[in-house]
């Protein structure tokens, strides 16, 4: 499933509401969790999961084609943790 | 700086604010978002969302695990487990603010 198909499904389970506004709501969602990644903050969606952010020292390390050694800097990476009902689901179902 | 938790009643408020709904029906959307991808990878199938991420469903084989504590050997069943990559927009974003603010409380993994 796409970010275009889930809106579509969406605007056909809420005929009430303009598709714009659909698209509108899932933007705003993944921007909101973005955003507080980008902070360094935390979301937690309980029951769905938990997106944090992670921090990777600096490190030397090696381009596996020539065996150059290389300086990689600290880097952050976003992380997500499934949630508790959703991880009981997927071995339910 | 500390670190603050985001949860569904911040997404619901900014829903609010964004889209003239009420509250109620905001918080409600949000929800049924959540539902949707739950649903779809519920079935298996894998959720891509465009420069946010995608999440997918993998299938781990039978293993040997063992308890830390006791040194006991456990079976480990075959399950399913889920799997989020971040999209190189939202990588590359968070490293552009977080280069600067490199806030203390972050964990190094």
């Amino acid at each position: 499933m796409t970010k275009s198909e889930l809106i579509l499904r969406l605007s056909e389970q809420n005929p009430h509401l303009y598709q714009r506004d659909i698209e509108k709501i899932v933007t705003t969602i993944f921007d909101e969790i973005s955003e507080a990644l980008a902070r360094g903050d935390r979301v937690e969606l309980r029951g769905f999961g938990a997106f944090s952010v992670k921090k990777r020292d600096a490190r030397v390390g090696r381009n596996p084609r020539t065996g150059a050694s290389v300086h990689v800097t600290q880097k952050f990476i976003p992380f997500f943790k499934t949630g508790k009902q959703l991880r009981e689901r997927l071995n339910t179902e | 700086m500390t670190q603050e938790t985001v949860t569904r009643a911040q997404l619901s408020e900014a829903v609010y604010q964004e889209v003239g709904l009420s509250r109620n029906e905001s918080s409600d959307l949000v929800e049924t978002v959540l539902n949707e991808i739950s649903d779809a990878l519920a079935r298996g199938e894998m959720v891509k969302i465009s420069s946010f991420g995608s999440f997918s469903v993998r299938q781990k084989g039978q293993r040997i695990g063992r308890n830390p504590k006791t040194g006991e050997e456990v079976p480990i069943m075959p399950r399913r487990v889920l799997v989020f990559r971040a999209s190189h927009v939202l990588k590359s974003r968070i490293n552009q603010t977080l280069a600067e603010l490199d806030p203390p409380h972050i964990e190094v993994a």
